[in-house]
């Protein structure tokens, strides 16, 4: 949308109107091949033809091509499911995302929509937890903490009240499978969060949205009533006895409020301030009761988990890292989107496979991987697998899968500055390391490279970064040293002095 | 833009959000959308309304990004500051940016028609440097094509 569909469709239909064309236009969710976007297809013999990516200005030659009709033009693409990055992928969560009309139920429900819920209502209330701890799958906000494991505390946990707490605060630069995901196909995420809601006695859910998505809103917003009204959500759900119910809560645009405890402050109406853990949110949560917080992705992994069985999912992806994950491709790439595939591919293949190398054609010099707490990787890392464990070793982080590509115009030390500076931004003000250290941390790197006192300077922000690691309450302080220790190590040139480094 | 603080408007707005604790950033959310910032009369009201005092309504508004202060413009554009923007030149957008309006991120211009704000990340990165104009993004904005949008829209 963001790159003009809307204008494109309107075009589509007037000039189809003129020339007394009769046709239906759907406005299909992403594929996630933003490249292409804005992308088009048309329904030939029951075969999507897609064309792309399509400006207003393109409308008119389309037609006279016969692009109703698959006709051959600049912008064909082929059949949309033979686009080579598209059908080399493995798609499991986003199986729907482009596929169908995010805002049409029963679209949902042809293509296999409620399998998952309506096999957990017909088995016993265990099945949905059964069925994910075989599957092996791990959170997909960042932590990669096993799914299974959090659901089973909070069903044990006795308590009058349960909540699900579904986090959309998807603030890491260079991930957006969150928003594809609830753009897309929403009911996904509520099939999901419905699963979790009678899996663990939970009759409540909450869907924290960070604010930066008005278009995810109003979609989510339109499949929570449709379900409502065909009773997939509500009292009684399908004559089963469980009720479930779904509000969606609008952040206040802080990035530290995608941190577990900092997002349950913030649902509760108060400022983010992250909590001290334990106790864990599966114990008290929301307003103080058991609740589970899982991401977007992983909630919209469920259902197929409970449609195909856990084991179909655990046959993907490697070691301890079992099924598919989304990766994001963006910054300086050629062809940036979604390429959802099992965990073990390395991150110079997808790099350059899908990615097809940066925008500008130049080298690709540092890869960030996992949102701003992410380890910058040279190319001497890129062979590594995307593997929770083998990135971890590595001192780097999957974390939500985006993949940010520079080229070599960057300059590191700029970048390892601005974690700092996110972090003094966006720090809650909690801990003293990462309230303080970050601010310290802009001023030491600023001296490092307007050459005072250097080696000591130098010395200095390691003794930071590994204060603000050992000693931050959370992951925002905790983490923040990573991209600046991977820039130091990997790309020390950078840091050396300069005229005009301070911007 | 209407943001002028009413209190009637004020009053209605937090009981149809729900006047309860839980819901103070839904409410500061519906008064920025209404009057474009929150200012000492809505803290007040809003700070009675739900049984709070000032200073924890005034703790929420001063946390989080979204709740200024001043009044906006007509235009609030919103520039990506995040890594993936930043590789596709959103610094240099927002230089851009800074020079042609005559303002700095923040800050709304004087004759009240635009106000530039840092965000970061719209989710957008595939479309790097993105740009958000009330509430409507844009993606891969050059220098050309950030001109047309100040101007056309």
């Amino acid at each position: 949308m963001s790159m003009g569909s809307n204008d494109v469709a309107e075009k589509i239909k007037s000039i189809a109107e003129n020339q007394n064309k009769n046709i239906e236009i759907i406005r299909n969710g992403s594929w996630g091949m933003s490249w292409l976007e804005p992308l088009i297809e048309v329904c030939v013999d029951d075969e999507r033809i897609a064309y792309g990516p399509v400006t207003v200005d393109d409308v008119e030659d389309l037609f006279k091509s016969g692009f109703l009709r698959g006709e051959k033009h600049q912008l064909f693409q082929g059949k949309t499911e033979e686009i080579p990055y598209l059908k080399n992928q493995q798609r499991w969560t986003f199986r729907k995302c482009g596929l169908i009309d995010p805002f049409c139920l029963d679209n949902y429900i042809s293509s296999d929509g409620y399998t998952g819920l309506s096999k957990l209502l017909k088995a016993d209330q265990s099945y949905g937890i059964e069925q994910l701890e075989k599957s092996g799958l791990r959170g997909r906000g960042g932590a990669g903490f096993p799914t299974a494991i959090k659901w089973k505390t909070v069903a044990d946990t006795q308590a009058d009240q349960k909540y699900i707490a579904c986090n959309a605060d998807e603030g890491d630069s260079g991930t957006f499978s969150d928003r594809i995901l609830m753009e897309s196909d929403p009911f996904t995420l509520i099939e999901g969060m419905t699963i979790a809601g009678i899996s663990v006695g939970a009759n409540h859910g909450y869907i924290y949205l960070r604010s930066e998505y008005p278009h995810a809103y109003k979609v989510l917003q339109n499949a929570i009533k449709s379900a409502n009204k065909a009773n997939w959500l509500g009292k009684n759900i399908q004559n089963s006895g469980y009720d479930f119910n779904i509000d969606i809560h609008i952040g206040g645009g802080s990035y530290v409020c995608g941190e577990e405890t900092a997002m349950l402050e913030s649902l509760e109406g108060k400022a983010g301030m992250i909590r001290y853990k334990p106790p864990l949110p599966a114990i008290e949560g929301l307003f103080g009761k058991p609740t589970i917080v899982n991401n977007v992705v992983t909630l919209g992994s469920v259902p197929d988990i409970l449609a195909m069985g856990g084991e179909a999912y655990s046959e993907y992806g490697m070691n301890r890292s079992k099924g598919t994950l989304a990766f994001q491709l963006s910054g300086n790439v050629k062809r940036g989107g979604l390429v959802e595939l099992a965990f073990g591919i390395t991150l110079r293949e997808i790099i350059e496979k899908y990615g097809g190398g940066t925008a500008s054609g130049k080298p690709v010099h540092a890869v960030q991987v996992g949102g701003p707490l992410g380890a910058y990787f040279p190319d001497s890392l890129l062979d590594t697998p995307l593997d929770y464990e083998a990135f971890s070793e590595k001192q780097g982080m999957i974390g939500h899968g985006g993949i940010v590509v520079f080229d070599d115009s960057v300059n590191m030390a700029s970048q390892a500055r601005f974690a700092m500076e996110f972090c003094s931004i966006e720090s809650c003000g909690k801990c003293t390391p990462c309230r303080i250290g970050s601010t310290r941390g802009v001023e030491v790197i600023d001296r490092i490279t307007s050459n005072v006192n250097r080696e000591k300077n130098l010395h200095l922000l390691n003794d930071l970064c590994e204060t603000m690691i050992d000693g931050s309450l959370c992951a925002m302080g905790g983490l923040t040293p990573f991209p600046v220790k991977s820039a130091l190590k990997y790309f020390p040139e950078d840091f050396e002095a300069t005229d005009n480094m301070s911007e | 833009m209407k943001n002028k603080f009413d209190h009637e408007i004020a009053l209605a707005i937090i009981h149809k959000v729900g006047a309860r604790p839980e819901m103070l950033v839904q409410i500061l959310h519906a008064i920025v959308k209404e009057f474009t910032y929150v200012n000492e009369s809505a803290i007040r009201l809003i700070a009675k309304e739900i049984n709070l005092t000032r200073a924890e309504v005034h703790g929420v508004v001063s946390f989080y990004h979204d709740f200024r202060t001043h009044p906006a413009g007509d235009k609030i554009i919103k520039i990506c500051q995040s890594e993936a923007c930043q590789a596709m030149g959103s610094r240099e957008l927002t230089m851009h940016a800074e020079k042609t309006l005559g303002i700095e991120l923040h800050q709304t211009s004087e004759n009240a028609k635009h106000t530039l704000e840092p965000v970061y990340c719209l989710g957008n990165c595939a479309h790097s440097p993105a740009v958000m104009i009330n509430d409507k993004v844009y993606g891969k904005v050059d220098k050309e094509k950030f001109n047309q949008l100040v101007k056309s829209e």
